[in-house]
């Protein structure tokens, strides 16, 4: 009877959208790996069909499991993410993976979900206001603690993805300074870059003595404004230090491509020119599966990984592309929209998490495929090829699942 | 507010990532572009050319097989470098120099490492390929001359030069195309069409299976055969009398207007320009600009042609009825035209039109133009109107025969003279050395010959042609329409049986041949050169022109010897030489024979400036004729051949 009341309800529409994302992916995995990657697409398929005692065991559980042990689930996480400097192993550079024999498993992708228990949790408590500087600052510690043991393996794409954790913060109060702050530094970043620092200063001088006088402030607001103005300066001579110093060659370059500063097809710019190759001759309905003549050729570097959508963008063309985008946006606002009506703070913090976390994998990965955002090791969920990867996002979205399907229980 | 954030977050990545993607689809169109040329390789699959054989049917061309050794930089291991150098004959330097750069090229895709080897160089090899890991042959068909003699006939095969490329779309950077000679006009037919196959490679330049399982693959077409209207052993045999000297014959049966024999000298044995071997010597033969054994002088040698020209002086009076056949002129070693103007002529006496012609007088023939001339009011007109005839026999103008070279030659009209003389001013007087071939007047052997066609015909002419049938092809309709000049047939005969008169009483009277008629004119040409920067008059050129039998004609033809001097000393006993060859197929005129053979000019040309054509001559006579049919003959030329670039 409990297994009945549970499949009445849960969310459909999220079921089946991930039903058909991840034969979707699987069909392109196939495609980008027939000619010469033997024996991809099978293990694929052997993940995806763990998926399903996986989700079953997360459906079963019980909804309060989840609330109930989130902190002791985080503090795993943190474990085995330790783990990895003594024993990890070692691929391309990146000490990311436990090895079992042939097998490999990626904790920082379980990771997230375990972020998103913790901080959910955290924030259920009802006398936990984002206002106070000391709440803030502990939100923000069970972000970073999970970021500072990635980033040194080094996986700076993982990490990147714990920035959305602001935004889920800002939903549940947090100033919105953070936000504005995170978005200038952005557009500073990206400014410096295309443009000559002292540009970017002057501009930013413009922009601050326009709003200033706007809001027809007092005096307050001129001190505020300045020491504003003194952070931006400060800000992009830094970035510029930052970039020409700091920075290793590569990480330069991968900018340098992007911004169309530099044209290196043969060497750094390869994967990025012929990723908008394959997705560039797609046209409207594409070469057709199996077809594509750049995925066929193994010509797109990691196609069946970080560089799947590719074989959508080649293979199904720009109508196929139009399914995908939409079938993840539409996940992502059903998402959101389900959160919204949770009855616990702890399932819609959650919730809101998840939408977050998926939707910073889809922007960044694909963004990255069609030559917007420099290259960043970063795979696009339910499609990039990889046990980990689909069974953390799984675990991340079913968790979701099962606690909106609880609701009616818990009441 | 706050909840809003993430869904417009949402939306605006989502629209930011399709308007990209319809960007890189649909308004950047270079990507499909950059995708094919990615992924698809097309393979070409070439026809044979198709073979040359004369008019009798005598195979002249055919095609060899030929090997290149290929390598693939990264896959050669462990290798016995000094039995692969022995194997294919080359330096262990040469080794090494080879392999560095084939992998400079590319490590992973093949490169030629040794092109167009034999079948006896490749055929050690090709036993022990196996042991040499890496490396692979690639078959392809090259010329095979079954004669030596020819090349300005065939011309040659080449790569294709990038222009051309550029230009027609059938061709590809590397592909082989005919130039000069048939090879060059007859391409379209001789080369075929060629296949394509399109194959998927990835992104290490591997195939990978055929592109759309071959949709848009084509079957390669072969070459169609041709047989050339040339006579093999007329040819070879001209080929040999003009041995040790500079010029050009051309022979032609001026019932059909086709051409029997079309000789260059100095020329050389085609197959010195196929395998290893070939840029080398093509690079000597090019350079030599002073001998231009590539120069085909049948068709572009451009002279004066001197007295041959009288014939065509003497039919124009008759026609304009300013002469007949019994119109006398006095000769007193020449005549004075104008007042202090003397053409001088070694005549004397009265001459009609008969000895005029046999004489070849001077006088005669100046009297009977500034006659023409004369006749009307106006030079101009008159000019034009001679013009007119003359240029009725194909003269002054590309006759637009197969061969891809050619010269107009000139026949002047009022417009030339309009040009030399702005102001007018100028009559008979001032332009009477047309009358005896000189003055404006210009010719090319090949003209020289249809003229003597056309004569011979009694005032008709085909357009000259080298192209007797194609395998499932008609031949040019050009060359099947007759071409009727402006004099009426009645005034040939008294000129012919003046030409055949030049053999028994005239300048040619010592190269008859018994038993054939034969009707012919002697000619000389002055020429002149810069020697150290001096204009030196050079000995004369030797021009002979002729037609036999004299009654049913069947080969009409035009020699130019170089620097010959008088017309029947070398050029005159050639024509006899060649007419009786043809016509007999054995030659009586032993004498005559030897003499041309023994004749050597090259003391002449020497005074040019030019030994090098005595080494070209050489190449020929010890490479061709001696000791054929080794494939690759190796030239005697002092040049370095174990190196091919």
């Amino acid at each position: 009877m409990k297994n009945q009341s549970i499949k009445n309800n849960l969310d459909w529409t999220c079921v089946i959208i991930y039903i058909a994302l991840v034969i979707m992916g699987w069909l392109n995995i196939y495609s980008s790996s027939l000619s010469s990657m033997e024996g991809t697409s099978e293990k694929q398929l052997i993940f995806i069909v763990l998926t399903i005692p996986l989700i079953f065991i997360i459906l079963s559980v019980d909804g309060k499991f989840y609330e109930k042990y989130a902190s002791i689930i985080f503090g795993i996480s943190l474990l085995s993410l330790a783990g990895l400097f003594v024993f990890g192993k070692t691929i391309a550079g990146q000490r990311c993976w436990y090895g079992f024999g042939s097998f490999t498993l990626q904790p920082s992708e379980f990771a997230k979900a375990a972020t998103a228990l913790a901080l959910a949790k955290y924030l259920s408590d009802s006398q936990i206001n984002l206002k106070e500087v000391n709440r803030q600052i502990q939100a923000l510690a069970i972000v970073f603690l999970p970021v500072m043991l990635i980033l040194p393996q080094p996986d700076p794409g993982s990490a990147l993805i714990y920035s959305i954790f602001i935004i889920v913060l800002y939903r549940e109060g947090l100033p919105s300074w953070y936000v504005w702050t995170g978005f200038i530094t952005i557009l500073l970043f990206v400014l410096t870059l295309v443009l000559q620092p002292q540009y970017v200063i002057l501009i930013a001088l413009l922009v601050l003595i326009i709003v200033h006088f706007k809001s027809r402030l007092g005096d307050r607001n001129l001190l505020l404004s300045s020491i504003l103005f003194v952070l931006m300066s400060g800000f992009v001579l830094s970035v510029n230090y930052v970039f020409e110093h700091v920075f290793k060659q590569h990480h330069r370059d991968r900018f340098n491509i992007l911004l169309g500063k530099s044209v290196d097809l043969k060497g750094i710019g390869y994967n990025t020119n012929q990723s908008e190759i394959a997705i560039g001759s797609g046209g409207w309905f594409g070469k057709g599966f199996l077809e594509g003549t750049q995925t066929k050729g193994g010509f797109v570097p990691e196609q069946h990984t970080d560089y799947i959508f590719t074989t959508v963008g080649e293979e199904w063309g720009f109508v196929g592309s139009l399914v995908v985008i939409g079938l993840f946006a539409g996940l992502f606002l059903r998402i959101i929209y389900l959160a919204e009506r949770q009855k616990t703070k702890f399932s819609r913090v959650y919730g809101y998490c998840v939408a977050g976390i998926l939707f910073i994998h889809f922007f960044v990965n694909i963004a990255m495929v069609v030559g917007i955002f420099p290259t960043i090791g970063v795979p696009l969920p339910f499609f990039s090829y990889g046990g980990s990867g689909l069974w953390g996002f799984t675990i991340l979205l079913f968790i979701f699942i099962k606690m909106d399907a609880n609701k009616v229980n818990e009441w | 507010m706050r909840k809003v954030l993430l869904p417009s977050l949402i939306i605006v990545a989502a629209l930011l990532l399709v308007i990209r993607i319809f960007y890189l689809q649909f308004v950047d169109d270079s990507f499909k572009l950059k995708s094919d040329n990615n992924a698809i390789k097309i393979k070409y699959d070439y026809p044979e050319r198709g073979y040359i054989y004369d008019r009798n049917g005598k195979l002249l061309v055919a095609n060899q097989a030929s090997y290149d050794i290929m390598v693939i930089p990264r896959d050669v291991e462990n290798m016995d470098t000094l039995e692969f150098c022995q194997l294919l004959d080359i330096t262990k330097e040469d080794f090494l120099k080879r392999m560095a750069k084939a992998k400079i090229y590319s490590p992973r895709l093949p490169s030629v490492f040794l092109p167009q080897l034999n079948k006896s160089e490749f055929a050690a090899f090709q036993e022990k390929i196996r042991k040499f890991q890496g490396f692979y042959f690639q078959k392809r068909s090259l010329r095979d001359y079954e004669v030596d003699y020819g090349a300005n006939v065939f011309g040659f095969i080449t790569q294709v030069n990038e222009k051309l490329v550029a230009k027609n779309p059938y061709y590809n950077s590397g592909d082989l195309i005919g130039r000069q000679g048939v090879e060059e006009s007859y391409e379209d037919i001789l080369r075929g069409i060629k296949g394509v196959k399109y194959f998927q490679k990835d992104k290490y330049n591997r195939e990978i299976g055929s592109y759309k399982e071959g949709r848009y693959d084509t079957i390669a077409v072969q070459g169609e055969d041709i047989n050339l209207t040339i006579d093999s052993e007329l040819q070879k045999y001209g080929e040999q009398l003009m041995i040790n000297k500079r010029g050009g014959i051309v022979a032609i049966e001026p019932k059909t207007g086709e051409i029997l024999a079309l000789v260059t000298a100095p020329s050389y044995d085609p197959s010195i320009l196929v395998g290893r071997q070939r840029s080398k010597n093509y690079t000597v033969l090019y350079h030599d600009s002073i001998a231009k054994p590539l120069y085909d002088r049948g068709l572009l040698a451009e002279y004066p042609p001197g007295s041959p020209f009288k014939i065509l002086t003497g039919l124009v009076a008759l026609q304009e009825g300013v002469i007949n056949e019994h119109t006398t002129f006095m000769c007193h070693h020449g005549f004075s035209y104008a007042r202090g103007r003397f053409m001088k002529c070694h005549g004397f006496g009265p001459h009609q039109l008969h000895n005029g012609i046999y004489n070849s007088c001077n006088t005669y023939f100046a009297s009977a133009y500034m006659l023409t001339i004369n006749k009307y009011a106006k030079p101009a007109y008159a000019v034009d109107v001679w013009s007119n005839h003359i240029k009725s026999f194909g003269l002054g103008q590309f006759m637009g025969y197969d061969l891809p070279t050619g010269k107009k030659g000139n026949i002047p009209d009022s417009k030339t003279y309009k040009k030399i003389y702005p102001n007018g001013g100028w009559r008979s007087t001032t332009i009477v050395s047309n009358a005896i071939g000189q003055g404006e007047v210009l010719m090319t052997p090949i003209q020289l010959a249809n003229m003597m066609a056309t004569v011979a015909n009694e005032g008709y002419y085909y357009t000259p042609h080298i192209i007797k049938r194609i395998e499932g092809h008609k031949i040019d309709k050009k060359f099947t329409t007759k071409h009727v000049t402006t004099i009426d047939k009645k005034y040939y005969k008294p000129m012919i049986s003046g030409l055949f008169d030049v053999y028994n009483l005239g300048t040619a009277s010592s190269l008859r041949v018994e038993g054939i008629d034969i009707c012919g004119k002697t000619g000389t040409a002055e020429n002149f050169a810069k020697i150290n920067g001096k204009r030196e008059q050079l000995k004369d050129h030797s021009i002979f022109v002729a037609f036999a039998p004299k009654d049913n004609p069947k080969i009409a033809i035009a020699i130019l010897v170089e620097n010959g001097g008088f017309g029947a000393t070398i050029a005159g006993p050639i024509a006899s030489l060649m007419i009786e060859k043809f016509l007999r197929k054995k030659i009586t005129r032993t004498d005559l024979e030897t003499r041309i053979l023994n004749t050597s000019l090259q003391g002449q040309y020497a005074k040019l400036g030019g030994l090098s054509d005595i080494i070209k001559l050489q190449l020929r006579v010890e490479d061709s004729i001696k000791n054929k049919k080794t494939a690759v003959p190796v030239p005697v030329i002092k040049v370095d051949t174990t190196q091919q670039n």
